[in-house]
């Protein structure tokens, strides 16, 4: 067992919180809901989980690596790899903006630390993750790596085929999660194309499936201790997170709504007042 | 000009050793395929180095995220599947996980174009030269002969970035000599002349050295230039030609839309126009029949670029 604070991550969540409703307000534009209900996952794995240098190096040779291939809640990965030390706090305030290495989804191109991999195009992290898991079998490295997903993104054929792989040829230091908030762009996932019993359908594809509620943080930090307790046993993870899309801020849980848009001055205090600056804001 | 028929090879065959004599030198070097290492000619790699050999399945998508994830590590990946396969398939995942990611992998792709022959033009994939070379950071290489693919192959693996490497399913013509070093980037003048450049690549270079024969017999001296490399291209060298003879003819083995012609006629709109003709397919798909019924029905034979070469001659 892992030790920590949960006071200290306590703090550091509503940090991170003001952090992704403050930049979406700033340019008017990004996606605060699903990032919003990913902050323990992300607290747990870069704040207690993972082996990893904020010295970054793309290759992350005998380190933890994680991928974030639903890009687009690229607010909740920029502020907790800037509050880990991948790159100033204050670069925050560049988010969406000309000339920014924080681009509305995250990519290499701008040689931002910490991103391995350009995500937002739906679909493609899993392969990539599975990559990089073969080769840190290839060279003896016996670090994991890490993926997440979106419920919604399921939804393309590649994590399929992706899925089929890593478990036909045993791909058993990964650990993928679900953001399973049922919620995507056009309304409810069940609406718009419904993902049936995700925990049946991992199961079918040959891997070993684990579910928690992703917004209780000693729930999300144990899951992931019981994941990696399971890596090395010939299979794969598939963690099945339920999370409240907009978690923390009262309007925008309950609903797709929050999606993609961004909260107007008098919804930014309103948030602002339903998570303590604990950190300091950037 | 004698340019020595050495054998009678497919350039994946090319291929298939060039990345055979990598898995010996270079340790890092590894191969990925999508159910297809018999026609990609890897079997040699797969057998000689089994821990470094993925096969993937039918699931090219998932073969490109894949490949982009084993650079993560200091693997370079090269990829394995048919042209057509290689990229518009998977045109979304070069772009975003590998092109735009900036990754060091290899996508080698066969059977492009109509030489693929029989299955008609499901698989004649005649647009990927023109999707892989507007993908910024992409080089585009389409080498002509067994022993050019064999050194494409080698060459390529000392180069840092993507790279697409397209080759056929024919026998082809051997007339690079072996020990003809390969420079990416690095047009090969094949033979000096003055009145007009031939510009080929791929399978249309023999074409063009026949071409080439026969217009020596009727006075006509042919400056002509393998571009071996799309992109980036070598306008040192075709400005250079250019200036010399005043007129080009471009062959290639894709469609004129998004082709070799269509970047060097860029190059000299932009630098030095001259009159141009193109040998190429002309907006149409292919399909099934032998390799060379199909080059004489679209109009890559060897006796279409001397037709060019005449119409361009009169335009000068």
């Amino acid at each position: 067992m892992k030790k920590y604070n949960l006071e200290s991550l306590e703090k550091f969540t509503s940090q991170v919180r003001r952090d992704i409703v403050r930049m979406v307000h700033a340019q008017n534009s990004g996606h605060p809901g699903g990032s919003l209900g990913c902050v323990e996952y992300f607290t747990a794995i870069y704040k207690v989980i993972m082996n990893h240098s904020s010295n970054f190096s793309m290759d992350g040779k005998n380190e933890d690596l994680f991928f974030l291939s639903n890009g687009h809640i690229s607010p909740v990965f920029y502020s907790v790899l800037a509050r880990t030390g991948y790159f100033p706090v204050k670069e925050l305030n560049t988010f969406r903006k000309i000339d920014s290495r924080l681009q509305g989804h995250p990519t290499t191109h701008e040689g931002l630390p910490g991103v391995r991999v350009a995500s937002g195009s739906l679909g493609q992290g899993l392969s990539v993750a599975i990559g990089a898991a073969t080769t840190k079998k290839l060279n003896k490295d016996t670090s994991l790596v890490y993926t997440l997903h979106g419920d919604g993104e399921l939804q393309e054929g590649q994590i399929w085929e992706a899925a089929l792989y890593a478990s036909a040829k045993k791909v058993d230091n990964l650990i993928s999660t679900i953001d399973f908030n049922g919620r995507q762009i056009d309304g409810d996932v069940d609406d718009v194309l419904s993902l049936g019993n995700l925990e049946e359908k991992w199961n079918a594809f040959g891997w070993k499936t684990l579910s928690c509620n992703g917004n209780n943080l000693q729930e999300m930090i144990a899951t992931l201790e019981t994941a990696i307790s399971l890596t090395g046993k010939k299979q794969p993870i598939m963690i099945i997170m339920k999370t409240e899309m907009g978690y923390g801020i009262d309007y925008m849980m309950g609903s797709h709504k929050w999606h993609g848009v961004a909260p107007n001055d008098d919804q930014l205090e309103i948030a602002l007042n339903q998570q303590v600056e604990s950190l300091g804001d950037y | 000009m004698k340019f020595e028929i050495l054998g009678n090879k497919d350039t994946r065959s090319g291929f298939g050793d060039g990345i055979t004599q990598l898995g010996k030198t270079n340790p890092n070097v590894v191969a990925l395929c999508a159910d297809l290492t018999g026609s990609l000619k890897m079997n040699d790699f797969k057998n000689q180095f089994p821990d470094r050999f993925f096969q993937v399945g039918i699931a090219e998508a998932n073969m490109m995220g894949i490949a982009a994830g084993m650079t993560i590590g200091g693997k370079i990946p090269f990829t394995g599947t048919f042209a057509n396969f290689s990229t518009s398939r998977v045109y979304d995942q070069v772009r975003q996980s590998i092109a735009y990611s900036g990754k060091n992998v290899k996508l080698c792709a066969s059977h492009a174009g109509l030489t693929l022959g029989e299955d008609g033009a499901t698989h004649q994939v005649l647009e990927d030269i023109g999707m892989m070379k507007m993908l910024p950071g992409m080089t585009v290489i389409n080498p002509c002969d067994y022993n050019q693919t064999k050194a494409a192959t080698i060459a390529i693996a000392d180069y840092n970035g993507p790279v697409y490497l397209r080759f056929g399913r024919p026998k082809v013509p051997i007339f690079i000599p072996e020990d003809t070093p390969f420079e990416i980037g690095k047009a090969l003048l094949l033979q000096e002349g003055t009145d007009v450049s031939i510009f080929a690549t791929g399978h249309l270079v023999w074409e063009a050295v026949e071409a080439a024969q026969a217009l020596a017999k009727e006075g006509l001296s042919v400056e002509l230039i393998n571009i071996h490399t799309i992109k980036p291209l070598d306008n040192e060298s075709i400005l250079r030609s250019v200036a010399k003879t005043k007129c080009v003819v471009t062959a290639e083995e894709h469609q004129v839309a998004g082709g070799m012609g269509e970047s060097i006629a860029q190059l000299l709109a932009k630098n030095h126009p001259v009159p141009m003709e193109f040998v190429a397919v002309n907006d149409k798909f292919g399909e099934s029949g032998k390799p060379a019924d199909l080059m004489k029905k679209y109009g890559l034979h060897s006796s279409d670029i001397i037709k060019a070469t005449h119409r361009v001659l009169k335009r000068k």
